[in-house]
């Protein structure tokens, strides 16, 4: 958690710096009106216990974009995301991507004190989601949306939501595992008294009893709770590869045919104790691994981007329509902000385009009435009206994501590294079985068949199972601990196969939203500024807001005569001073002496003063990162915009590193199969969907994010934009973790040779690979748990 | 010494009503969530004031 040593510089409600003492409620500061008007809203209805649970557990109101949530209005996406609703109560379960400590949970959980519209509120905090019941008579969906929005919980409703999924397997884990437990725990009992033989002539009359018990309890775990490793075994090898299930499946069922047989022919107790406890340690295995897992949620595809419904003006009148009803032909109307689904002609209104989502070009382009716009543009500014040219399967965007690499499906197919040593595994047990068994065979065949199945049995690999499992898990946790949420095992097992790393540069090697602005030219007079500021202040134009946001406190004068050209720049009179700020063709200068630059130019009477330009501000450390991560890797950066930052990239990357400017998603793509075709394994680093294409295609994709609520698609793994620069320590956990579980391979290996030393004797008896079998699972754990622990304490990560 | 049967037949039948407990616990989705109870049991159960409600 988040320690604020000085609570006076930090936001009451959410804890980020304040800029200075001036939003204030009673005695606590704030860094914004809306963290404020969150506070007040909360203290006023008794809610201020929120403060006490956790300190500064608020959303920061800073991030919060303009949204609306008119469409939930319309029946059709209503009755598609509520769950339940009889006309007058309605449940619905809402992803709230900001609940992050218990504060949350208290807060809408009490959700029904600041509406009484509200019945009820159950969190899932591990899911992130709330199920709230409320009465529709009182408070419509929309309402409810907003009311989540206002204090900082932003639903996140999206077309993936309105297909609902129900998760079947998850229980069917549980289940067994209870059933195996349930079996291991009661045929463990009725085969200790045999073990002890405590009493010769009773055992002889009960041990018939007994051992038909634990024949019968036997069942359910081989048939039910073993089930999954017979299915993966089977389709491993059906499609010629033998996964780590097949050895696993071989033991279980040696160790049943060979149990039944003994109890049936009355020669021997069995082994159904062993064959439960390993089956249940499995499962336990497998239980921790999706438990890791659940927490993160990477089924997001371009629907989680898009709006679910888009307006839609009809003879004259304006309505919410789904967008995969827009057709070829329809009027649309976008508002400030709201991101186009479909690819589109625009009719009416000047459209200010943001592209940062489709191209990676940061800053927004003038479209006019007869331009195409494509999807995944951002309108800034007016409201503008637009015909549809596309449906939205068939749109630049959507064609975009449905390139072949996302259709490559990769279910068991990447190898792993337990999966890669399963096969000499398997080769090398069946070798050493039938040895013993040729040996045996000449003497006594009894033996033989002893030996041939206690070799089968005491190498079932359930500590080599294991260990990868525990320590990836393990590695997950703590890498999540410090803001890196990878996808699964598998993808931390292909990061430490990374040998090149590629950077996106906008928004990943740079902060997307502080621009970094110098002026050049002649030095503007205190009053001069307050003039520009003046103007500014009337401009919508993202630059103009940026520049206005960065003059500081000035004082500011009413002005005359304002205009603005939509791409162009604004003019206004103050103080009979005309004042023009824009493009330099729109105060007259003819510098363009560096193109790709952004510029925005200053003319005060028509005489040119000079120039305000825009860089992008470079995240903190990366000199350090770079220079870190050259020692290991080879890099590149790959960039949508312009050159007109090579000279600084150059500073800071050194002269290693290969450098690409004006890329489109279709090059990085390329670029990097051309990495992979070298070969070399090939981890992209990148934000948005713009770069999904790429981060899919590479053999790691990180997605850098400063939400990272909103998660990214086609990547593997999500880092937190804060912590960028513990980048390559988090790269020598996953590398240290790599050689943790070769050492465990090699402990189990261990094991495996003591065990197959009796098995090969033919002396194997049940008690010992009733000791043995869950003695070497349990060390493997423990082992793997401590040492990753150890190596995350060391370079500072726990 | 027959006893010894029943007794354990009968600890099988107990062993199996929990086995049944436990489905019935899953079931009935109480693995679903197994973090938000842990921290909504530790909450009081009324928020300060009652009066400023609207």
């Amino acid at each position: 958690m988040l320690v604020t040593p000085d609570i006076k510089t930090n936001c009451y409600h959410c804890g980020d710096e304040c800029p200075d003492d001036s939003i204030k409620s009673g005695k606590h500061l704030f860094c914004c009106q809306g963290c404020k008007t969150v506070y007040e809203l909360l203290s006023e209805n008794g809610l201020d216990n929120y403060y006490s649970i956790e300190n500064n557990p608020g959303i920061s109101q800073k991030t919060l974009k303009d949204k609306r949530f008119a469409f939930l209005k319309t029946d059709s996406i209503k009755e598609k995301i509520l769950e339940f609703t009889d006309g007058k109560t309605a449940v619905v379960n809402l992803h709230l991507p900001a609940i992050h400590c218990s504060s949350c949970i208290w807060l809408l959980e009490n959700l029904s004190r600041l509406h009484n519209g509200v019945v009820s509120v159950q969190v899932h905090f591990p899911k992130k989601t709330a199920r709230i019941t409320y009465k529709e008579d009182t408070i419509s969906l929309d309402e409810l949306a907003d009311l989540l929005y206002a204090i900082g919980y932003e639903p996140n409703i999206n077309l993936a939501d309105t297909k609902k999924e129900q998760k079947k397997n998850s229980k069917k884990l549980i289940y067994q595992l209870g059933v195996a437990g349930f079996a291991f725990g009661n045929i463990m009992l009725l085969a200790l008294p045999e073990y002890l033989s405590i009493d010769e002539e009773s055992i002889e009359a009960f041990s018939p009893f007994m051992r038909y018990i634990s024949l019968v309890l036997a069942l359910p775990v081989l048939f039910y709770s073993a089930s999954g490793y017979f299915i993966s075994a089977f389709k491993g090898l059906k499609q010629r590869f033998v996964n780590i299930d097949v050895p696993i499946a071989l033991g279980i069922t040696v160790l049943f045919i060979r149990s039944a047989y003994e109890v049936i022919s009355h020669t021997g107790q069995g082994y159904f104790d062993s064959l439960a406890a390993l089956v249940f340690f499995l499962l336990l295995g497998k239980y921790f691994q999706q438990k890791t897992y659940d927490a993160l949620s990477f089924e997001h595809d371009y629907k989680s981007y898009f709006p679910v419904a888009v307006t839609r003006i009809a003879n004259d009148t304006e309505e919410s329509i789904e967008i995969a009803e827009l057709k070829k032909g329809d009027r649309i109307l976008i508002r400030n902000g709201e991101l186009l689904p479909v690819d589109s002609i625009l009719i009416k209104g000047n459209g200010y385009i943001d592209n940062s989502f489709v191209t990676g070009e940061s800053d927004p382009v003038t479209k006019n009435s007869g331009d195409k716009i494509y999807a995944g543009g951002r309108q800034m500014g007016e409201a503008i009206e637009l015909e549809v040219l596309k449906s939205v399967e068939k749109s630049y965007l959507v064609q975009l994501w449905n390139h072949q690499v996302f259709k490559k499906q990769n279910d068991g197919q990447s190898k792993s590294l337990t999966d890669s040593i399963s096969k000499y595994f398997t080769l090398a047990i069946l070798l050493i079985a039938t040895i013993a068994f040729a040996f045996w065979a000449f003497t006594d065949i009894s033996i033989a068949l002893r030996a041939f199945t206690a070799v089968l049995i005491v190498a079932c690999p359930c500590a080599l199972a294991l260990s990868a499992p525990f320590t990836w898990g393990n590695t997950l946790r703590i890498l999540g601990k410090n803001k890196f949420y990878a996808k699964s095992a598998e993808a931390l097992e292909s990061l430490a196969k990374v040998q090149h790393i590629v950077f996106d540069k906008t928004g990943t090697i740079t902060e997307n939203q502080h621009n970094n602005i110098v002026f050049v030219g002649d030095k503007l007079s205190l009053i001069e500024e307050q003039y520009v500021k003046s103007v500014l202040r009337q401009s919508n134009h993202p630059l103009s807001r940026t520049l206005y946001e960065s003059l500081g406190n000035l004082k500011v004068m009413s002005s005359a005569n304002f205009t603005e050209e939509t791409g162009l720049g604004t003019m206004a009179a103050i103080d009979g001073n005309t004042i023009k700020i824009g493009s330099a063709k729109w105060v007259g200068a003819n510098d363009e002496s560096v193109l790709n630059r952004t510029r925005v130019y200053i003319a005060i009477n028509d005489k040119i003063k000079g120039f305000y330009e825009f860089s992008n501000t470079y995240r903190k450390g990366l000199n350090k990162l770079f220079a870190n991560l050259q020692q290991n890797y080879t890099t590149s950066i790959i960039s949508g915009d312009n050159d007109g930052e090579k000279t600084n990239l150059e500073a800071i990357m050194g002269k290693n590193s290969v450098l690409l400017f004006n890329q489109k998603p279709e090059d990085k793509l390329n670029y990097i199969e051309n990495l992979q075709s070298q070969p070399k394994k090939v981890m992209m680093v990148g934000d948005g969907l713009n770069d999904s294409g790429a981060l899919k295609q590479s053999d790691f994709g990180l997605s850098v994010s400063e939400n990272t609520n909103t998660f990214s698609p086609a990547c593997d793994a999500i880092i937190d934009a804060s912590v960028f620069g513990k980048l390559n320590t988090l790269l020598k956990l996953v590398n240290t973790s790599t050689t943790i579980i070769k050492i465990s391979f090699v402990l189990s290996f261990l094991y495996n040779i003591v065990g197959l030393y009796y098995a090969v004797t033919g002396q194997l008896s049940p008690v010992m690979a009733a000791i043995l079998m869950p003695i070497s699972s349990i060390t493997i754990v423990v082992f793997v748990t401590i040492a990753t622990n150890y190596t995350a304490h060391k370079i500072k990560l726990l | 010494m027959g006893a010894i049967f029943i007794l354990i037949i009968i600890s099988l039948a107990v062993a199996l009503l929990f086995l049944g407990a436990f489905i019935w616990a899953v079931k009935s989705g109480q693995y679903d969530d197994d973090y938000t109870p842990s921290v909504r049991m530790l909450f009081d159960n009324k928020p300060k004031s009652d009066s400023t409600k609207k």
